[in-house]
């Protein structure tokens, strides 16, 4: 266990000086208060510019708390405030696609699904907000595992089940599928947790483009794939959505 | 969610014929286009000021809401055009008009000016003038003819009031110089060509907030003319809510007829398709407005609602609504954000709420400015009542919800006592439908499916759907049902003796609201 590090600790003292008292602070200040030499505080000072803790005000020079650090303090972004957010871009998906649309979190080993648009025709459909699907097999839960580090812990170390003859299992294959999903920005579940039912999802960005969710569609194998698999015009949609809730989060274009 | 709705999406979005619809609302006007499925294509929205002189009175200035209505007009057919290969502003084949009701305009029919600002709806200051205008009768001496009560909100007492209050205003009405419209009939004077030759109409849904028509006839009635003190010079045509009125007059939609007019929630009944007696919809925002279809006769409100015109189709005979506001529903998580600090986003309350199974016992009655409909008791303020150690935070979030699902099934319940039709099912739409815990308690506590259609801006549909009738874009209402897509459905999993018993403490909790204020305590607040 190596010690404590130094520029860490100063950087941490930093923050703490511009927290408390006057809030504003010129550089010498910094530096004296924590008897630092001037050019040690200056380059602690520029990094945490650099990462937003610390902004520097224009005409005075004097530095303050930086807006990243509030983000730091509220960065637990509310499911409900995400469904609200998806609300019209997934109504938008459900009537292009032709397909039931659905909203999904990370929540404990599984998807969460948060939000559920039925299927655009007249049959009797149920809410299935609430349910709980499976990392390793659903587009949902590979579009979360393959972007979000927590998720991939846990679909790495939770066993996963057979859900169908086409359900990938295995260690080494799982994380193909994961690379397969990062490389082209999107996951598919061709019966792999349900018999005739395929499914394709993207991720949903935060304004810090943390992955904080993922959105797809459902449906019936034969409706939503053709010969090459998951036809083009649906990854569109889906991507499509995706992309639009991100930017309602405040995620910068991509 | 402003002008990014529906931009820059390869969603196939057919190409054209489209309908154009406006709404001008309380505070901004947007402009949405749809296509033949009545599917968004594009949006542009433009907020305006809101005026307060003094307490108590809200103005509009109509040059800029005229102004505003051009713009966004131009903006939505501008995105349309960047998302949509081919499109032209000839692809337009209608312009409907739905707008923020019973707001009141007057302007000189020869210059165009308005001759003062726009008194909003919102607006108070005809609270004394109606208790006047009431005389030995009260606020039902109008109700019988008009449907509704005499209160603040409705247009007439507003006209009275400005032609008592501006300068020779009432020798010029008289002497024909000036119009009075609501604010369909001001876009829709302007579109069409204003001082050179702009029609001077009205819908019979924005009619029958005037107090000024008779529900049966459709027409101003002459004694209540008399009464209030309003010239006939000044008023409207009154139309049906699905005619042409005429052509619009220069502009990006120069020639464009227009083609229909509906009161805002009017248009969200019929957006939500509610063509058939029994239906109805609610629309959850700040407050909430729940109509029900009551068919072909007006049906007269023992329970304290609104009679009123839900639309009228051409030549069709009118269909009838009977309306039940409710004023603190949205505002209420807004209350608990901002004045309690609870939450930090309106979203949030779910969250808080659904971290308790039940509401621990307490109920909250937020009678903030009085009990509305069915109670209208203005001497009731709000109260939480049931508090005992046991109840946190989280049960306070809960009860929060379940006073809006609540004030919802005594709406429900007045309406099924005036008209004897038992709710089916209830049509939502607006903000808090995203809330799926309110939605799934609004249906325990009504023992009712809830339903939430699969296009969110069911006002501007409306008046797309009533202006695509007029010009034969739909064939009939038949082809709009078959538009209507659910999105969700949320079904009753209440017991029923539970739902009783909760249904009875909510009662209590309502009448332990009611006598608040007296002589010593009426003054201040």
């Amino acid at each position: 266990m190596p010690g404590p590090i130094q520029s860490l600790e100063r950087a941490a003292a930093i923050l703490r000086l511009l927290a408390g008292g006057e809030r504003r602070l010129g550089l010498s200040d910094v530096a004296s208060s924590l008897g630092l030499a001037k050019g040690t505080a200056h380059g602690i000072l520029r990094t945490l510019q650099q990462e937003g803790f610390v902004e520097q005000e224009p005409v005075s020079g004097k530095y303050q708390l930086g807006a990243e650090l509030l983000r730091l303090g509220n960065s637990y972004l509310d499911v409900h405030e995400l469904r609200a957010r998806a609300l019209v871009w997934t109504d938008d998906l459900a009537r292009s696609s032709g397909e039931a649309a659905y909203l999904g979190v990370l929540h404990q080993d599984g998807v969460l699904i948060v939000h559920h648009v039925f299927r655009p025709d007249d049959s009797r459909q149920a809410l299935e907000v609430g349910a709980m699907h499976p990392l390793h097999s659903t587009a949902l839960g590979k579009v979360l595992s393959a972007f979000d580090p927590v998720a991939h812990n846990e679909v790495a170390e939770h066993e996963r089940a057979a859900l169908t003859a086409r359900t990938v299992t295995g260690a080494a294959e799982l994380e193909a599928v994961l690379d397969l999903t990062r490389a082209r920005g999107w996951a598919a579940d061709l019966e792999e947790t349900w018999e005739g039912v395929a499914s394709v999802a993207a991720p949903v960005y935060d304004r810090r483009r943390m992955p904080v969710g993922a959105v797809g569609i459902t449906g019936a194998v034969e409706r939503v794939c053709d010969e090459s698999g998951i036809q083009a015009r649906l990854v569109a949609a889906v991507r499509d959505c995706a992309r639009a809730v991100s930017r309602d989060l405040g995620a910068a274009r991509f | 969610m402003t002008d990014t709705t529906a931009t820059g999406s390869s969603h196939s979005h057919g190409t054209g014929p489209f309908i154009a619809a406006i709404d001008q609302g309380t505070t901004s006007s947007r402009c949405i286009v749809f296509d033949r499925d009545g599917r968004i294509v594009a949006v542009d929205q433009k907020e305006h000021e809101q005026i307060f002189p003094k307490p108590g009175w809200v103005e509009h200035d109509a040059a800029e809401i005229w102004t505003n209505v051009q713009e966004v007009v131009e903006g939505a057919i501008r995105k349309a055009a960047q998302d949509i290969e081919g499109f032209t502003a000839a692809d337009v084949k209608a312009i409907g008009i739905t707008n923020q009701r019973e707001t009141t305009l007057l302007w000189d029919k020869n210059t165009g000016e308005p001759v003062h600002n726009a008194l909003v709806w919102q607006d108070t200051r005809t609270d004394a003038l109606c208790r006047e205008l009431g005389r030995n009768v009260g606020q039902d001496r109008f109700r019988r003819e008009t449907g509704l009560p005499l209160a603040s909100y409705f247009a007439g007492p507003k006209i009275r009031w400005l032609l008592d209050n501006v300068e020779g205003l009432r020798e010029r009405a008289e002497r024909g110089e000036i119009l009075f419209g609501t604010m369909d009939s001001w876009v829709i004077w302007n579109l069409t060509g204003g001082v050179n030759g702009g029609r001077h109409v009205t819908d019979v849904t924005n009619a029958s907030r005037t107090l000024l028509m008779n529900l049966r006839t459709l027409d101003w009635d002459a004694k209540i003319l008399e009464s209030i003190g309003v010239p006939a010079a000044v008023l409207p045509e009154i139309r049906s809510s699905a005619e042409v009125y005429g052509a619009t007059v220069g502009g990006v939609l120069d020639g464009v007829p227009v083609a229909s007019a509906l009161g805002d929630q009017q248009a969200a009944l019929f957006g939500q398709t509610c063509f058939a007696e029994g239906e109805a919809k609610s629309t959850y925002g700040t407050g909430t407005f729940m109509l029900m279809n009551t068919g072909e006769t007006p049906v007269n409100s023992y329970n304290g609602l609104i009679t009123t015109v839900g639309y009228r189709i051409g030549d069709d005979a009118p269909v009838y609504a009977l309306e039940g506001s409710i004023a603190v529903t949205g505002s209420l998580v807004q209350w608990m954000r901002d004045q309690m600090g609870l939450i930090s986003t309106a979203a949030e309350i779910e969250t808080l709420a659904s971290s308790v199974e039940d509401n621990g016992g307490a109920y909250f009655v937020p009678a903030f400015s009085g009990l509305f409909a069915p109670y209208w008791r203005d001497d009731a303020r709000g109260v939480i009542a049931g508090l005992t150690r046991y109840v946190t935070k989280a049960h306070i979030a809960r009860a929060v919800l379940e006073a809006t699902a609540w004030q919802t099934r005594e709406i429900a319940d007045a309406m099924t006592k005036d008209s004897g039709v038992e709710l089916a099912a209830l049509k939502v739409d607006g903000g808090m439908t995203s809330n799926n815990l309110l939605m799934q308690t609004l249906a325990d506590f009504l023992d009712a499916p809830v339903v939430r259609p699969m296009v969110a801006e069911t006002t501007c549909l409306g008046a797309a759907y009533a202006a695509g009738l007029a010009v034969g874009f739909w064939p009939d209402t038949e082809a709009l049902r078959a538009n209507w897509r659910r999105a969700a459905e949320w079904t009753p999993r209440m017991d029923a003796a539970q739902r009783d018993r909760e249904y009875k403490s909510w009662l209590k909790a309502v009448q332990a609201t009611m006598g608040w204020l007296d002589e010593s305590t009426a003054k201040e607040h």
